[in-house]
Order: structure tokens, then C-alpha cells, then sequence
């Protein structure tokens, strides 16, 4: 079995969001760049797949300028076998979905995450599918290979079910795929500088929607507090007040 | 030409992001002189599919077929395709959920649609086609334009109110005509929950942090839940320790809810969980750390001991709804 990871570059999760050029363009000076949560439990439970046995080679694709390199290097240390880059800016969930789609056929699974935490999309895992005209689940929160088989588990309203889905599929995977990412080893890191990392060129593909500008969110009031031995004027404040009881 | 709303039931009940998203769909159709036609897959009795009638639904198409039931991503988008081309529907409206999320992105390629998930609020404009959503896990807002003809959108969910605006319906069968070989999610196992309130549609929600001490004591929280008609939640320690099911995790990895009224007991307010939370319209905060980040967030705060509060607050809303 083959498994293709896609992996965003995103800022690390504690961020403080600032946007520059009248507010139109992302401020990335002084950012930290991380594998996106979702992509890196992916990855972890590719790697466990493949430590179980069953797996061939685990390779990872990203849509991405050469700036992502240090990302990618990063899952390479960890233990992906090879990576792909798409070198284009990514300008949308179609536009990046449209670029893998060059790279991503020949694979028996493909894990994509719920969202990438930057622009929260939920778009990239879905519509690869949907291009590859292959089956997809979304929402899944475990993976297992049973005598050669696919296991899928994924949530649903108030609960989970665990299906049998044919190959090649394409799992958009969330919370509960793998417990904690990997932490890259030195071995790895040395090794990872020698695993082929393929630069791709862009396909010609329009974006099918454009983001025009950015607001930061209105400063909240201060919190109004109650004191500990009159509990019950929260209920009360709740109940006249805010109206929410 | 219509707007298009993808409803869904829970327990053959519409969940009210059903009425939410045809309120929006009502709203959008009115500005582009258009209508909303509602799309229904499952057993939903004929009383309820015209209850949409009341949030501005002209047309249900009413899907009843078993075999939808295993949510295969690929035949239901499809389905909901054959929806939008008989309809010619230019804008379709799905909930930012599990369902949404994996509907949507394939919907979206088939139709030759440009989509935006996670939308809040009214368009910014329909001509040129502006939608507002919440980006960087909720840390901001981003406008963009849809350039497609038609247009996908999931919609975050309690961010527009319920409104009514009845309309005569018709209910209609509908038969997207998908053949038996386009269905290949195969479910073995299914666990669920029954008779207990969604998280995800819960009005008001009761969580609890690693400052509960132990799964022992969610007595006191479980008893509010009940009383308040509340849905539960935790912080991902709380469901990592397995304090708490794992459906209870809100955060960043977790769910991302937007209750009317979110009460945060012996959470600290770590950035993650906070990205869960933050769409709340109400947050209140009990932590007995006058510093914890959680009352940076919080409309209501009490600085003391959970274990103290707790039992005070139940007794304060049996008086209320007594
Ligand atoms: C990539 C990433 C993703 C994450 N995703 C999530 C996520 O989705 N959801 C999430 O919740 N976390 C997430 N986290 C973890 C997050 O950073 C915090 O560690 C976590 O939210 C803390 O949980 P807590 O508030 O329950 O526990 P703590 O931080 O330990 O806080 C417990 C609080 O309880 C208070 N307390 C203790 N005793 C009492 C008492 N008797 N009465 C009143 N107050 C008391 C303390 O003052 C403290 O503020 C993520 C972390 C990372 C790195």
C-alpha cells in the first residue's frame, strides 16, 4: 500500500494574527511555521501504519513556494519517505485541490486534514476526491489496515461508526486519528536532508474565489464579575440581563 | 433559479440549524429575487418537512431512500447535485459541519462551483458575490468574493438568527437516481448516543476543565446539564484522560460550537480551547485563578472554587424555574 499525506504550511497555532497592506495580505514577519495539526496526526498514523507492516513508502505532497521547504523537511524527518512540492502560491481550496490532483493518482490512501488552520477551508480533502473520481470520508478519526483491508472510523452526530470503504480512498481525518505528533529525531533530521524532496510546476488553473481583505475582531467588554458567595446573581444576571436562561 | 438549503434531521426532527439555514437561504433569495427550495434525505414525517414552510421554504424535496443512510460522501453529493440541476439553483447552502464539510467540497467540483465554508452572516454583496467567514481558527475575519456562477457555501452554524417568514410549500418526492453501484460505504458499527441533546445544536452548553478535579465530581455539572436542557463539553485534557467522552472535546481539535451560552468550569482558557468557543453569544467563566486567560473571553466571571459555586448555581435555577 501507498499512502499520500498532504501537508500544509501554516503559522503555529498561538499566532498573533496581524494583517499589513491596508489590511488585504497576511502579516507573516516574525511567524513561525509549523505542519498543520490536522496533517501531522495524519502523518503520525501513516508512520504507525507503516511500522505495523503493510505499508510501502509514505510520501507527502504540498502546494507551496520554496518558503515551505523547512516544513516538509520537517515531515521527511519524522518519517515520510519523499516529498512533492507544488511550487505556486496557494490561492484557494480549488486551486490547491486542482494542483495535487497532478501529483496524487497511484495512491491506494490519501489523508488529508479537516482544515488547515490558517484559512479553515475544509475544502482541499474533498474536492481531490471528487477530481481523482475516488471515494472519500470525511470526519474520520481512525485508520487501521486489517489483513491488507482498510478500517475506517469517523464521527457522526453524537457518536462514530466504523466502515469498510474500497481503495483508493481519500480520508479526511480529524481529532482521534493519532494521539500525539512525532517529535523529529537528530538520525532523523540528518537523514531527512538526503530523502527526495520534488519540486513540481504549477498547473494553469484559475482560483475560483478571491480573498479581498481581512478585520480583526472588535475588543470585548470587560468581564463582569459576580462574587463567590453570591453565586446566584450570575443566574440572576443571566436570566434578566443577557436573557440567555 | 432558487437558493438551494441542504437541511438535516436528527431522530426524523429537523436539528434547528435546518431553520437556521433556511432563515439565511429566505434572506440571500430575497436580494437576488429568487426562492428557496429545501432538500431532505431520511425519514422526516410530511408535518415537519412543511414546518420549513414557516422559515421561508417554498419547495421541499423530499429524499426517501435507506440507502443514503450510510452518508456515502460521493453518492450524497451527487444527489445533491441532481438537486441543484433540477432546481437550477445558483446558490446552495450547507451547515460548516461533519455533513457540510463532506458534502460540500465534492459538490462543489462537480457543479464547477466556487465555495466558501464556514460562512457567517449575509453576504457583503451578491453582485459581485461577498461573504464574510471567521479565518486563523477564529482569530479574524476575511471577506471573499465568489467568482463562479453558482456558488457553494457551509454556513457556521448560530450565526444569523431563526427567523420566521412563512410561505405556502409544496412538498415534493424527489428521486436523485443514483445507482446502487455509486454506494461503497459500507458501515459495520455504529455507536451513538439517542435521547440525549446534540452538542453541536445545544442552545446552552456545561463544560468542564482539568479543574474539576476528577470524573467523580461532574455530578454537580451533569445535574445543571439537566436542568438548564444544556449539552456537555470538556477541554481536551478532560477527554484525553477520559474523564469525559471524547464528543465532549471542544477546541481547536475538537468540535467548534457556538452556543447561545457557554459555561466554563475550571477551564483556564488556553488559546485552543478558546478557538472552540469564542462564536458563543454568552461565555461565563468560573475559575478560582483571578489571572486565568478564560475571563479575557468571559461576559460573566465568578473568581472562586467550583465545588462552592456549583451547588449555589443549581439551586439558583430551580428557584428561577420554579
Ligand atoms: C496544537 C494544540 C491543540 C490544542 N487543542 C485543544 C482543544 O481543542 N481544546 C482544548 O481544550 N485544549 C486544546 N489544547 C490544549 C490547551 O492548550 C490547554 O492545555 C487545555 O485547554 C487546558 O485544559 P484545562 O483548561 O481543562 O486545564 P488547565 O489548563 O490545567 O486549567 C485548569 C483550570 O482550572 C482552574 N482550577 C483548578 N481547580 C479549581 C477549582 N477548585 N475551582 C475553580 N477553578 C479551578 C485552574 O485555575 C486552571 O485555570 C491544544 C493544545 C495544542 C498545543
Amino acid at each position: 500500500m501507498k499512502i499520500l499525506v498532504l501537508i500544509s504550511n501554516v503559522p503555529d497555532t498561538t499566532t498573533k494574527i496581524r494583517f499589513t497592506g491596508d489590511n488585504k495580505a497576511f502579516d507573516t514577519s516574525g511567524v513561525q511555521w509549523i505542519i498543520n495539526p490536522w496533517d501531522e496526526l495524519a502523518l503520525t498514523r501513516a508512520l504507525e501504519l507503516k511500522e505495523a507492516g503493510g505499508v510501502e513508502k509514505i510520501t507527502i505532497a504540498n502546494v507551496g513556494t520554496n518558503a515551505t521547504e523547512p516544513t516538509l523537511r520537517k515531515a521527511l524527518a519524522v518519517g515520510a519517505d519523499d516529498a512533492i512540492r507544488i511550487d505556486a502560491e496557494a490561492k484557494d481550496a480549488f486551486f490547491v485541490a486542482s494542483q495535487l490532483a497532478q501529483v496524487a493518482k497511484d495512491y491506494d490512501l490519501i489523508l488529508a486534514g479537516i482544515e488547515s488552520s490558517d484559512y479553515n477551508g475544509a475544502g482541499v480533502g474533498g474536492m481531490l476526491a471528487a477530481m481523482l473520481d475516488i471515494h472519500s470520508v470525511s470526519a474520520v478519526s481512525g485508520v487501521s489496515l486489517e489483513n491488507g483491508e482498510l478500517k475506517v472510523q469517523r464521527d457522526i452526530d453524537g457518536g462514530n461508526q466504523s466502515l469498510s470503504v474500497p481503495t483508493p480512498l481519500l480520508a479526511v481525518v480529524q481529532k482521534g486519528i493519532a494521539k500525539d505528533p512525532r517529535i523529529p529525531a537528530m538520525r532523523g533530521i540528518m537523514m531527512a536532508r538526503s530523502k527526495p524532496l520534488n519540486v513540481v510546476p504549477p498547473a494553469d488553473v484559475e482560483a475560483r474565489t478571491e480573498f479581498l481583505g481581512y478585520e480583526l475582531p472588535e475588543p470585548k467588554a470587560a468581564c463582569k464579575m459576580v462574587d463567590e458567595d453570591n453565586a446566584k446573581e450570575l443566574i440572576r444576571l443571566l436570566h434578566e440581563e443577557a436573557k440567555v436562561l | 433559479m432558487s437558493v438551494l438549503v441542504y437541511t438535516e434531521n436528527w431522530e426524523g426532527k429537523f436539528k434547528k440549524l435546518s431553520y437556521e439555514l433556511s432563515s439565511f437561504a429566505y434572506a440571500i433569495a430575497k436580494e437576488m429575487g429568487s426562492s428557496v427550495t429545501a432538500l431532505s434525505i431520511g425519514h422526516v414525517a410530511d408535518d415537519e418537512l412543511k414546518s420549513l414552510g414557516k422559515y421561508g421554504v417554498s419547495k421541499v424535496l423530499n429524499v426517501q431512500d435507506n440507502r443514503f443512510e450510510s452518508l456515502d460522501n460521493k453518492a450524497v453529493a451527487d444527489a445533491i447535485a441532481k438537486a441543484v440541476a433540477s432546481e437550477n439553483a445558483k446558490v446552495v447552502i450547507l451547515a460548516h459541519n461533519n455533513e457540510g464539510k463532506a458534502f460540500a467540497p465534492r459538490l462543489s467540483v462537480k457543479l464547477n462551483a466556487g465555495m466558501v465554508t464556514g460562512v457567517i452572516g449575509l453576504p457583503v454583496s451578491v453582485e459581485p458575490f461577498v461573504v464574510k467567514k471567521k479565518v486563523f481558527t477564529q482569530k479574524a475575519f476575511a471577506r471573499i468574493q465568489i467568482k463562479t456562477d453558482v456558488k457553494v457555501l457551509t454556513f457556521a452554524q448560530n450565526s444569523f438568527d431563526v427567523v420566521e417568514n412563512p410561505v405556502d410549500t409544496a412538498v415534493e418526492a424527489f428521486d436523485p437516481q443514483i445507482g446502487d453501484g455509486e454506494f461503497t460505504t459500507k458501515v459495520l458499527d455504529t455507536h451513538k448516543i439517542t435521547g440525549k441533546i446534540l452538542l453541536s445544536d445545544a442552545e446552552i452548553v456545561v463544560s468542564g476543565g482539568r479543574g474539576m478535579k476528577g470524573p467523580e465530581n461532574w455530578g454537580g455539572l451533569e445535574e445543571m446539564g439537566d436542568l438548564l436542557g444544556a449539552g456537555m463539553a470538556c477541554s481536551r485534557p478532560v477527554s484525553d484522560d477520559g474523564w469525559r467522552p471524547k464528543e465532549e472535546h471542544v477546541g481547536q481539535t475538537g468540535k467548534i460550537i457556538a452556543p447561545n451560552l457557554y459555561l466554563a468550569f475550571g477551564i483556564s482558557g488556553a488559546i485552543q480551547h478558546v478557538a472552540g468557543v469564542s462564536s458563543s453569544k454568552y461565555i461565563v467563566a468560573v475559575n478560582k485563578d483571578p489571572e486565568a486567560p478564560i475571563f479575557e473571553s468571559a461576559d460573566y466571571g465568578i473568581v472562586g472554587d467550583v465545588f462552592k459555586v456549583i451547588p449555589q448555581l443549581n439551586e439558583a435555577i430551580k428557584e428561577m424555574k420554579s
